[in-house]
């Protein structure tokens, strides 16, 4: 702020245009904060990166598609270039998004290339949330973080769903009337909720262009607005790092923004682009003109919504509608109660699923930390071994949710592996319970498994499938010791014993204080301890061991 | 009991308790750096930047690739189909190896000859306490400025204002569909009010009648109700309600409920096409077992049991529509569905 002007004078045109903006912004300070800010790097920390790429490519081909489609349902019949739909009747939305197909030169390419990008961009944040939860990355400070990342899933899901529904062609028009249904069930509003949404009865005229709205307006915008958030919150907190030599919760260990992590990042959205590309030259992806236009009376057999909704649809295939006779009475799931339908066959597997799934997604940092009572900050993340249980809990919702999502495609493994497909359903119904619960298990007993073998190899050393015979005949494998640093990446973790409960302030234990003990010994029972310093150094002291060590190599030939 | 430091399971799957009393290991810091074949040898860094330089030209030829394809291939009412996939499979391929060409290039670039040593930052707390007293104070001042907590009668005027302020938004929103009235009930397979005329089944989708004595034992037809064709306007709000699946098949197999004796002709059943789940089309038909199969969720329906629902997670049959055969043979609707079609909804017993 001095008046005086700076002495300094630029060599170069670009340094002179840096000045120029330097002197009225003092954008300088932010180079020297940004210029060298260190970053970890791993490729697990890519998926972010995939799914925020992606969402550029998805705004630049998204904005390429609305300089051609019209999203009216008015009617017409169609006079262009694929010859075999020629003289139909259809929607004008359907009219324009075969013209941007045939008739628009790059426009199929532009409409592959979003269609691609957007199956990506959901499947990139699913992964890099199982990311985040498996390696504790979730833990404080970044509790909001996730919640964050969470909704941008949702609205993830909400961007998908609605443009799939915008070209009004078969396959979409019978996804609306899913919605419908299922909107319809829902208790008291349901009924005019539908009406609002369609403007009237299902189909109506009213629903692309209001869809659209919301698909080119409404989520992209607050994905923009969340997605800038959530960077926010990335630089403030400075990004997690994996344990190991030299890092820890007070540091961070990794490249430089500037030249090198800025290049590797930026190089690889280009790397993105590029594949997504690709794949929409080379791969058909929602082929509308097969599918014609919306008419309620058609359908395809073996519809399927595109993966990301596939858990919902597979919950509502999962759910039995009728239980049988009993009493000579069919019993089944849509009651009347005073005159008042209600829909629980529809109700329960379209809300409950989704209910459990997001409920334990967002609380979970939450649940977690008064469990452990662990209100220090994490920066480093947990190997998901080092965390067992919460690993297993992980594998569990991970399952549950992969029982309803192959649910969705039921109908293709019975017609693909030429099984029944009641009895593909059936199997599906019980994994649906009892699918977590082993998912649970094994994980947990994986993960202790994991962390034994680390025991064993921290405390005596690597197998080098070199086999010494000793002296008085025995043979014995040679073990070789680890260096400092692999040794250090093995032991550096914490495995806390169970808390029990905690006197409050007034000095009583609670109900909520026993039931938070008793969690805590579930999660914290089977533990597997880190090698500490004493243990490693009494099995080298082992006799037997500094014979090993010991003995020349090749005296066994 | 195991060897203590084998990592074998004690105490309850407990393994080894001396972990966390015997001290921690010291941490020996970052690694050394380990130097790459370019750092050493010049003619590797020589050959990075070849390589790196060939990337980026391959990206140059993606984008002629791409420009070329574009100006050169012209599309229009008149290209065809080959055309498109030639086009696009150019524009997709010059795009992939511009952006490829780039992206790898950049990358080999950062990997093999920019600076790799790692460094290591300290974090820094995300607030201090000296922040959080001086931000306290200050919010806690422009509240006492506001005056909010003396004057009680403008805080609580003011929630009210605000509270009552978004109702004309909802208002604005209520208009957007009408309430559910019972237009849900009705379907155009009701007779003329006017004339009592009833309305045949013909052929989806050109809208010819059908001859009772066309329908062959084991055959189906998809149905409209005559005239669907000719409406200007919501012709697909009346379809989405109207369709219906009419099959024939030996009057023996029909399991027929009292009341219901006069619906059917000579074994000729017509069935609401709407799935009574979630409303998608019912539309396979397997002739051998009589079931009806919904392709979207797979309720099963037996059509010899009224169409009950035998699989699937729907809940109610498949609304039956009576039918009879007019004067000249051919087949009509005696009257409307006596229940509303499609999926059901809260008021579906009484709208």
């Amino acid at each position: 702020m001095s008046s005086t002007p700076s002495s300094y004078q630029p060599p170069t045109k670009v340094g002179r245009i840096a000045e120029f903006v330097d002197q009225r912004t003092g954008l300088s300070s932010v180079a020297r904060e940004f210029g060298r800010k260190v970053f970890p790097d791993h490729w697990s920390f890519m998926f972010g990166e995939v799914a925020l790429y992606c969402f550029i490519v998805l705004l630049m081909s998204g904005t390429f598609l609305t300089f051609f489609f019209n999203p009216s349902m008015a009617d017409t019949t169609y006079q262009g270039a694929y010859v075999p739909l020629r003289g139909m009747d259809m929607s004008v939305a359907y009219q324009s998004s075969l013209n941007i197909s045939f008739e628009i030169r790059g426009g199929l390419f532009m409409r592959q290339l979003h269609h691609w990008a957007a199956l990506l961009f959901v499947a990139a944040m699913s992964v890099h949330m199982l990311r985040v939860f498996f390696t504790g990355a979730f833990r404080k400070p970044r509790e909001m973080n996730w919640v964050i990342g969470g909704v941008l899933l949702i609205l993830g899901m909400a961007a998908g769903f609605t443009g799939y529904s915008l070209p009004d062609d078969l396959l979409s028009g019978n996804g609306l009337r899913i919605i419908d249904g299922v909107v319809m069930a829902i208790p008291v509003i349901g009924t005019w909720i539908s009406m609002f949404l369609f403007g009237g009865e299902f189909p109506g005229t009213a629903i692309v262009g209001r869809l659209y709205v919301m698909h080119i307006l409404l989520i992209p915008a607050m994905i923009l607005g969340l997605v800038a958030l959530h960077l926010m919150f990335v630089v403030l907190q400075k990004h997690t790092q994996y344990p190991g030599p030299g890092r820890n919760d007070r540091n961070v260990v990794g490249y430089p923004l500037g030249p090198v992590y800025a290049a590797k990042a930026g190089g690889f959205f280009f790397i993105v682009f590029g594949v997504l590309a690709a794949m929409a030259a080379a791969f058909t992806i929602n082929p509308i003109w097969n599918y014609g236009p919306y008419d309620p009376s058609p359908v395809s057999a073996g519809t399927q919504p595109d993966w990301y909704i596939g858990w919902v649809d597979g919950a509502l295939r999962l759910m039995p509608g009728v239980i049988g006779d009993i009493g000579g009475y069919r019993q089944h799931f849509e009651f009347v109660i005073f005159n008042q339908t209600l829909s629980l066959n529809i109700l329960l597997p379209a809300l409950v699923p989704a209910i459990i799934v997001f409920t334990v997604l967002f609380t979970y940092p939450w649940i977690e930390r008064w469990i452990t009572r662990d209100d220090r900050e994490h920066h480093v993340l947990d190997r998901p071994r080092n965390a067992p249980t919460r690993t297993a809990i992980g594998m569990a919702g991970f399952t549950f949710y992969c029982v309803m999502w192959a649910a969705a495609s039921s109908d293709l493994i019975a017609t693909h592996f030429h099984v029944s497909l009641n009895d593909v359903t059936y199997w599906l119904r019980a994994l649906f319970f009892v699918g977590p619960i082993i998912a649970f298990t094994v994980t947990k007993r994986i993960a202790i498994g994991l962390q034994r073998k680390d025991r064993e190899i921290a405390l005596h050393g690597r197998e080098t499938g070199r086999i010494v015979r000793l002296p008085h005949g025995e043979f014995i494998e040679v073990h070789a010791p680890l260096d400092e640093y692999k040794l250090y990446k093995l032991v550096a973790f914490e495995a806390p014993l169970p808390l029990p409960a905690q006197p409050n302030a007034k000095g009583v234990v609670n109900r909520s204080e026993r039931r938070r003990a008793k969690l805590s010994k579930w999660f914290f029972e089977d533990r597997v301890a880190p090698v500490s310093p004493a243990e490693l150094e009494a099995a080298h002291a082992h006799a037997h061991h500094e014979a090993i060590e010991s003995a020349p190599t090749g005296s066994g030939h | 009991m195991g060897n203590p430091s084998d990592g074998a399971p004690q105490h309850g799957g407990t393994v080894a308790t001396a972990g966390q009393s015997g001290g921690a290991f010291e941490d020996p810091g970052i690694p050394p750096h380990r130097l790459r074949l370019s750092d050493t040898d010049p003619k590797a860094a020589k050959r990075a930047e070849r390589q790196v330089t060939a990337l980026f030209i391959i990206s140059v030829i993606g984008t002629v690739v791409f420009l070329v394809s574009y100006f050169a291939i012209d599309l229009g009412p008149t290209s065809t189909v080959d055309t498109i996939r030639t086009q696009n499979l150019l524009l997709g391929f010059g795009t992939a190896f511009a952006m490829l060409g780039i992206g790898t290039g950049i990358v080999h670039w950062a990997k093999s000859l920019m600076p790799d040593h790692e460094v290591s930052e300290a974090r820094h707390e995300l607030r201090s306490e000296e922040d959080r007293q001086a931000a306290v104070k200050i919010v806690d001042d422009i509240i006492e400025e506001t005056g909010i907590k003396r004057r009680p009668l403008i805080r609580n005027t003011l929630i009210g204002a605000l509270a009552l302020a978004p109702l004309p938004a909802l208002a604005v929103f209520g208009d957007l569909g009408p309430n559910a009235t019972d237009m849900l009930r009705h379907t155009m397979w009701a007779p003329n009010a006017q004339t009592g005329k009833k309305v045949r089944l013909t052929r989806d989708p050109d809208g010819t009648p059908i001859r009772a004595a066309d329908v062959t034992i084991g055959s189906a037809f998809h149905v409209i109700p005559e005239g669907l064709n000719d409406l200007k306007e919501n012709k697909n709000n009346e379809k989405a309600k109207a369709v219906v699946l009419l099959m024939r098949l030996n009057p023996e197999d029909l399991h027929v409920s009292p009341g219901r004796e006069s619906w059917n002709y000579n074994g000729i059943v017509a069935y609401s096409k709407i799935c009574t789940h979630v409303g998608c089309p019912v539309a396979l038909y397997e002739q051998q077992t009589h079931h009806l199969l919904c392709p979207c969720h797979q309720s099963t329906f037996d059509l010899t049991h009224e169409c009950q629902v035998i699989f699937g997670p729907a809940s109610r049959p498949l609304p039956q529509l009576p039918i009879e055969v007019d004067s000249d043979g051919y087949l009509v609707a005696s009257s409307d569905f006596h229940e509303p079609v499609g999926p059901s909804y809260w008021e579906r017993e009484y709208s």
